[in-house]
């Protein structure tokens, strides 16, 4: 009976200093990671004008699943921007490396990467996403670190309308892009559309901005819907058939638009097929092949366009074939000029403060960057972070179903247009 | 004088097994087709008195009506292809469960891994040169070829799958093997998707387009109002469903009028004794495998050629999709896949292509899978054992 006693009582003194041993390190667990990062870049200010260490600016973007090809144009226009221009910084005595992460086009992963980045010390730029659904919340984490983003390729308008001064794009606005887009089919004489949208921030945003623009010019909308499906769009059709639209418009990214369109014109549909940017992708004709040929065409509005519409990119697109063997996707070439300005700022910031920059630091110079002569266009940012004077629009229309023969679209129009 | 009555009574049961399944297919496809074409009308006309038909009027230039009317021909055909892929993938549910009462829930990937090897097959012939420009017959032949690798594969690996991860676990209490499918489930999710990015870098791929499958072969035009509506079946449909009936038909055939199927009626209905009979239980429950794992692959080829992309998650939606068919059918009767599957693909077909215009564009085809599932639980309410349920016992 006492040893039993005994027993118990030694298993409630042993789980009661387990208890507070569990208990206890919550409360001394915090403090470390603090100081750990406040004091990283104080130790490496501390040397006053000794310009050492490694420098990293991370890439994120889909380098693996359905949107790889646009999302590894990212990674490699950086990995060839870093390069070439990274020659200042190295001869200051940087050492610069490029950390690429896999976002694949999913939020979730997108965030849970933003934080790996935010807790790296040594990078202090990031240069971002293909998907603006994958931007957004990535960035809230990029704002709380006070890290510097470039986004090659986000259009959706709350990236920068939410006044985040770490968070810049190189590239145009969706509510320009819609009614770009919806101008261009009121011009064409297409008089009622169908808008689909793949239900991101991206794809719905746009196709909200197309919508607006159509109706205010007096066209009609006969439909507008979003779906998720990447295989089956049947369903989807019938609607569509009946309604007999002058234009069908889907804001999304090419895995899906390229199977849609596919099954569209397999359905007999005569009108055009027209996107926005996510349609931009040599693998679109991959998917859709003779199809984008049919009826009245398939078209798109650009944000990037094809590298060679731009007047200083001959070497640019020389030096990516060699490099990787593949001509320039879309955004490959706005990745370079992102990594360009994010160098620029970083050896600014760098020289003002005589060592390793901060990232505060980066983020400042980074919104100041005046007059940058990139590949695209002279870059400038305004106080939200969009580019100035003007971004690019293109109006393109696909007219080969030859993955191979993607740059050589007919080009239709390109706008420059400033933000509003 | 007996043995010309026997064989003639065979050649009877030979030709009963094959006309049987294609009988009640027909009477199934034509049956869920009117039943749900009835009720989209009545519901069309009743909508049409109130603020829906304006809205109707005012987008389709027509009543809702006569729009429901002027769909419904191309909605029936687009709810039968997808429904005999369903069917198609659904047997192989049926079958392993006929004779293990267990559900396979690997079978979604053992699909994907016909799909995957069926198109790289493809993807490789392409970079040959052999696919471009190929005539007909040869292209037609090539598409056999890589239905007939997809199909091995995926049948070896559903042997190898039961060998590894349900063998040992044969006698252990039901939820074990269930578990133990969905840790190989997720397990070849993975497998592919590294072999894939290993060895070409993207595991998003896309069938070639070669032969003349992408093809529609119009079934004429039927002009209500002053929108023509199309009326066709691209080629690559046709494909679906002869290749779904002829499943069908060899596996009814073989299942119920052959001495193997005999043998596999016999494990289902109650193993120990099957093997006094002298049946190797082992040797026919891979069997069962070996066939649910061909008819996957044969799914998944077919699958790729139909929806052109594919990826190494392909599997689960389907894979989901079918194992309703199955249930709702009556899981372990080969019929009842197949009905499971044609309803299941009409209803979904059926909601997804009326319900914007009968919401006003509230709710759009994206909905759709709530009729299944709700049609589901509303049998499963009703009829626990699904709708050709009575014949459960027979199982297989």
């Amino acid at each position: 009976m006492t040893k039993r006693f005994l027993v118990m009582l030694s298993v409630l003194v042993i789980a009661s200093i387990a208890l507070t041993a569990c208990g206890a390190p919550p409360t001394e667990a915090p403090p470390p990671p603090a100081p750990a990062e406040t004091e990283a870049p104080a130790a490496t200010e501390a040397p006053a004008a000794v310009y050492e260490g490694t420098i990293k600016i991370a890439t994120q973007s889909p380098l693996s699943g359905g949107q790889s090809s646009l999302g590894t144009a990212i990674k490699q226009g950086a990995e060839l921007g870093l390069e070439q221009l990274g020659g200042p910084l190295r001869d200051m005595g940087f050492t610069l490396e490029l950390a690429p992460y896999d976002d694949q086009a999913n939020p979730d992963t997108g965030v849970a990467n933003a934080k790996n980045i935010a807790a790296d010390p040594e990078i202090l730029c990031v240069i971002g996403h293909l998907n603006s659904g994958v931007a957004l919340p990535s960035s809230e984490e990029y704002h709380t670190a006070g890290l510097a983003m470039i986004s090659p390729a986000n259009t959706n308008v709350a990236i920068t309308d939410r006044g985040y001064p770490e968070v810049n794009r190189v590239v145009g606005r969706d509510d320009v892009q819609g009614a770009v887009g919806g101008q261009f089919a009121l011009d064409q004489g297409w008089e009622s559309a169908y808008v689909l949208h793949d239900k991101t921030a991206y794809g719905q945003g746009l196709a909200e901005f197309f919508r607006q623009k159509v109706e205010a010019l007096g066209g009609t909308v006969l439909g507008f819907e979003g779906t998720e499906e990447k295989a089956n769009f049947d369903p989807i059709i019938t609607p569509i058939m009946a309604s007999n639209p002058d234009v069908v418009f889907f804001g999304g990214i090419y895995d899906q638009i390229g199977v849609f369109g596919k099954q569209l014109r397999e359905k007999g549909y005569e009108g055009a097929l027209l996107a926005g940017d996510g349609a931009d992708s040599s693998t679109h004709a991959e998917i859709a092949g003779d199809s984008l040929l049919a009826g009245a065409g398939t078209f798109y509005v650009a944000v990037a366009g094809p590298a060679k519409e731009y007047p200083r990119t001959a070497q640019f697109i020389e030096d990516y074939n060699a490099k990787f063997s593949m001509p320039p996707e879309p955004y490959s070439n706005q990745a370079y000029d992102s990594a360009g300005i994010c160098l620029k700022a970083i050896e600014a910031a760098a020289t003002a403060a005589g060592g390793m920059p901060t990232r505060a630091d980066v983020a400042a110079a980074v919104r100041a960057t005046q007059d940058y002569e990139g590949t695209t266009q002279t870059v400038d940012f305004n106080d939200k972070g969009d580019i100035i004077p003007t971004a690019r629009y293109f109006i393109i229309k696909v007219i080969s179903a030859d993955p191979a023969e993607w740059a050589n679209n007919e080009l239709l129009a390109a706008l420059d247009i400033a933000p509003e | 004088m007996a043995g010309n009555a026997v064989r003639s009574q065979g050649l009877l049961k030979t030709v009963r097994e094959i006309v049987r399944p294609i009988g009640q297919l027909v009477l199934f496809s034509a049956g869920s087709a009117l039943i749900l074409s009835v009720i989209a009308l009545i519901l069309a006309f009743i909508l049409d008195q109130t603020p829906v038909g304006d809205a109707s009027q005012h987008t389709f230039k027509m009543n809702l009506l006569t729009f429901t009317a002027a769909n419904l021909p191309q909605v029936v055909i687009d709810g039968l292809t997808i429904g005999f892929v369903y069917a198609a993938i659904a047997l192989g549910y049926t079958m392993v469960y006929g004779v293990l009462e267990f559900i396979n829930f690997a079978h979604s990937e053992v699909f994907a891994v016909g799909a995957f090897v069926g198109v790289e097959l493809l993807i490789f012939m392409n970079q040959q040169g052999m696919l471009r420009g190929a005539p007909l017959g040869l292209a037609y032949l090539y598409l056999i070829l890589a239905m007939a690798v997809g199909m091995l594969a995926a049948g070896l690996l559903a042997v190898g799958i039961e060998r590894t991860a349900y063998r040992p676990l044969r006698g252990a209490p039901r939820l074990v093997p269930l578990i133990s499918a969905i840790g190989v489930s997720f397990f070849l999710q993975d497998a592919i998707r590294l072999t894939e990015s290993l060895a070409t870098g993207d595991f998003h791929r896309i069938i070639p387009t070669f032969g003349n499958f992408d093809t529609r072969l119009s079934l004429g035009k039927v002009f209500i109002g002053t929108a023509p509506v199309n009326l066709g079946i691209s080629i690559k449909s046709i494909i679906v469903i002869v290749a779904a009936v002829l499943m069908l038909v060899g596996l009814n055939y073989l299942v119920n009028a052959t001495k193997i199927g005999k043998a596999i009626r016999a494990v289902a209905q109650d193993r120990p004794t099957a093997s006094l009979m002298g049946i190797n239980v082992n040797r026919i429950i891979s069997l069962t495998f070996l066939i649910g794992g061909l008819l996957g692959g044969a799914a998944g080829v077919l699958f790729a050629l139909k929806f052109t992309r594919i990826d190494p998650f392909v599997g689960f939606f389907p894979g989901l999709k079918a194992f309703t068919a199955a249930v709702l059918g009556g899981i372990g009767n080969i019929t009842g896949a197949l009905l499971g599957g044609i309803v299941l693909g009409m209803l979904e077909t059926f909601a997804g292509a009326f319900m914007s215009s009968f919401t006003m564009g509230a709710a759009g085809a994206e909905y759709k899978d709530i009729f299944a599932f709700g049609v589901l639980i509303l049998v499963l309410i009703f009829r626990p054992h699904g709708l050709m349920g009575e014949q459960v016992g027979q199982k297989a």
